[in-house]
């Protein structure tokens, strides 16, 4: 069982993220949503309808725009071509003009789908999803192995897209993209819910703002150093993991300079100093006890 | 549906091997076969004159026929060619003249027959009968007439299968048909697009190998064309089902070629694509008989060769409907759409 036990209730209009590190089972959460996959139990609902075979399945289709994980799309059609078929299925679409330019992908409309760039596919495969003139919009890890512009373009049509009323779901592993996209994030480890809010509430949870990464030179973690460091002031939590120390701290102006004047005290020096605003990698360190981006 | 079947032509004509095999390749192949068992007869026949008392008169004796050409031989040689096939025949000069010959080869035994009227005349032997030849060479009756057919209808089954089958698989393993699953777009049309883009091409095959073999050997359609375009017809549908039934669950391209290669092969050796079936013992006659394939060639013949009407090709035409027909209720049923 790839899923279990899970309660989520979208709004309409909002930006809803899926998160998680590989293997959590958000493609399957999405997966349900979308109907293509069976859940084994449990009610789903989407835009207030149940799925459902034939025509009342295939009239729910007509409001929803999907994007899947994996999908190739014929590399001989060209981007308008494949833009019309797509189109093809739904009773009220887009042009193939009005989702180009939704994309900003005209000037490649006669390009075969071969010879585009990643990033143009994954618009062009957005655009797929877009051109249904959808209610709601289901992207699943719209942005996994792209490059900064190209990530960057993405989130800018997702933005347009909500901006003129859209209600988006979308699964993803890069906790930047969420802070920065959505609304509400769920995260997900091995297929549960974990934590649900905003961003801005998970990482006030960590009840700090800061996190301070640091490692020895002679290398270890002792644990007489780990028990000073939990009791100083202003530090809410303190991870080891190999070499590395973590510190999650209130105020880092205090618990800086008192964190290196503790080591000096101790004969001991650095080989590593960091520190960083919490994101939700720290929320989902603090949760799992694991790092995201090594998983 | 339409927009489907015209990506999926779209898809075809742009790639060019496909083109190939589908259109060029059975050209190529008539071409070849037709220049190879061209009706210039047999040829001369080779055969071989044992090294001996006696060799050279003999070998000289026999090239004087216009239909041998004998060489003499040492033991050694003589025995590898007549086991490679390259004579005929071997004659043994002597007493009595010795014909070393496998009696299996229909060449051969020809060169016996030949060599022996040589020599038998050449000692005094005259016919009693006066003879005379009259050679006739009727258009439906050579070999070319015989394969154009065989080859319309394996053409018919392997574009069929070929490009329902590839096109579907690579869309599962692209995870494309559940893309399309992800839309408002029916199954049903899907699986019509394919039959619907293979009639297309349909058209296109026939016209390029019938026209071809109307040009360049002079193949005519003895029967009607609109039979024939009714008999291809069904044979697409037919084949086509078939190939929808292969692809209904494979998940990879090298799983579903095995599948095709299973289904096609045992048909072009055993449906009388490239000789006739009745070569097979008659116990198998009745299975070979009602392999689609099979059946869809000898109504082409029918129809190509002899002129048939559409009424009288009744059973063999029940036999390719009725597995395309079944074909196409499986695949329907089983069908991995995603």
């Amino acid at each position: 069982m790839a899923v279990a036990g899970l309660d989520l209730t979208i709004a309409a209009g909002e930006c809803f993220g899926l998160l998680g590190p590989n293997g959590a089972g958000k493609t399957t959460t999405i997966e349900i949503l979308e109907g293509l996959t069976a859940p084994d139990g449990g009610v789903v609902e989407v835009l207030g309808e149940p799925w459902r075979e034939g025509a009342a399945g295939r009239a729910l289709r007509e409001r929803l725009g999907i994007q899947l994980q994996e999908t190739q799309l014929a590399e001989k059609l060209t981007v308008a071509e494949t833009l019309g078929l797509f189109r093809s299925f739904y009773r009220r679409s887009h042009t193939v003009d009005e989702v180009l330019a939704l994309v900003e992908l005209e000037e490649k409309r006669r390009a075969r789908v071969a010879t585009l760039s990643g990033g143009q596919k994954q618009r062009l495969a957005v655009a797929c999803a877009l051109v249904s003139r959808p209610e709601l919009l289901f992207l699943d890890e719209p942005t996994t192995g792209l490059d900064p512009h190209s990530r960057r373009q993405l989130w800018e049509i997702i933005r347009r897209f909500r901006a003129a009323g859209g209600t988006v779901l979308l699964t993803t592993h890069y906790m930047e993209e969420a802070e920065r996209l959505c609304d509400r994030v769920a995260i997900m480890d091995h297929g549960k819910v974990i934590a649900l809010g905003t961003p801005r509430e998970l990482i006030a949870s960590l009840g700090a703002d800061h996190v301070v990464d640091f490692a020895l030179k002679e290398g270890g973690t002792p644990d007489d150093l780990v028990d000073i460091l939990r009791a100083m002031g202003g530090v809410t939590a303190v991870r080891t993991g190999g070499d590395d120390i973590s510190l999650t701290v209130v105020e880092l102006h205090r618990a800086l300079p008192a964190l290196l004047a503790l080591l000096q005290a101790r004969g001991v020096e650095l080989s590593l100093l960091t520190t960083h605003h919490a994101t939700l990698d720290d929320v989902f360190v603090a949760l799992t006890g694991r790092q995201l981006r090594d998983t | 549906m339409f927009q489907l079947a015209l990506a999926r032509m779209r898809e075809f004509y742009r790639e060019p091997e496909a083109v190939f095999w589908v259109f060029g390749f059975p050209i190529v192949l008539a071409f070849a076969l037709g220049l190879a068992f061209r009706n210039s007869g047999p040829g001369e026949l080779q055969v071989g004159v044992a090294a001996g008392p006696g060799d050279r008169a003999v070998a000289a004796l026999l090239d004087s026929s216009p239909q041998l050409a004998a060489t003499v031989l040492d033991t050694a040689t003589a025995r590898l060619r007549l086991r490679t096939g390259r004579i005929a025949l071997l004659v043994l000069p002597g007493d009595p003249v010795v014909y070393r010959y496998d009696s299996t080869r229909t060449e051969s035994r020809l060169a016996r027959l030949e060599v022996d009227d040589v020599l038998q005349r050449a000692r005094g032997r005259t016919n009693p009968a006066a003879v005379r030849d009259d050679r006739v060479v009727a258009p439906g009756s050579r070999y070319i007439d015989f394969l154009i057919p065989g080859l319309l209808g394996m053409n018919l089954l392997g574009s069929g299968i070929w490009g329902v089958g590839f096109s579907v698989v690579q869309a599962r393993q692209k995870k494309l048909l559940k893309r399309f699953m992800a839309t408002p777009m029916r199954r049903s049309h899907y699986l019509l697009s394919f039959i619907l883009s293979r009639l297309v091409f349909l058209i296109l095959e026939v016209v390029a190998l019938v026209g071809f073999g109307r040009l360049m050997f002079g193949v005519g359609v003895r029967g009607s064309l609109a039979t024939l375009a009714g008999i291809t017809i069904l044979g697409a549908f037919a084949f086509a089902g078939l190939g929808l039934l292969v692809a209904s669950r494979a998940r990879t391209i090298e799983g579903v070629s095995g599948l095709m290669n299973l289904v096609m092969l045992p048909m072009w050796i055993l449906s009388g694509t490239f000789f006739s079936y009745a070569r097979f013992p008659d116990a198998m006659i009745p299975f070979v008989k009602a392999l689609p394939l099979t059946a869809l060639n000898d109504a082409l013949r029918a129809v190509m060769i002899d002129g048939a009407a559409l009424a009288s090709l009744g059973a063999p035409l029940a036999i390719v409907a009725g597995w395309g027909a079944v074909s196409f209720a499986i695949a329907l049923k089983i069908f991995r759409w995603r």
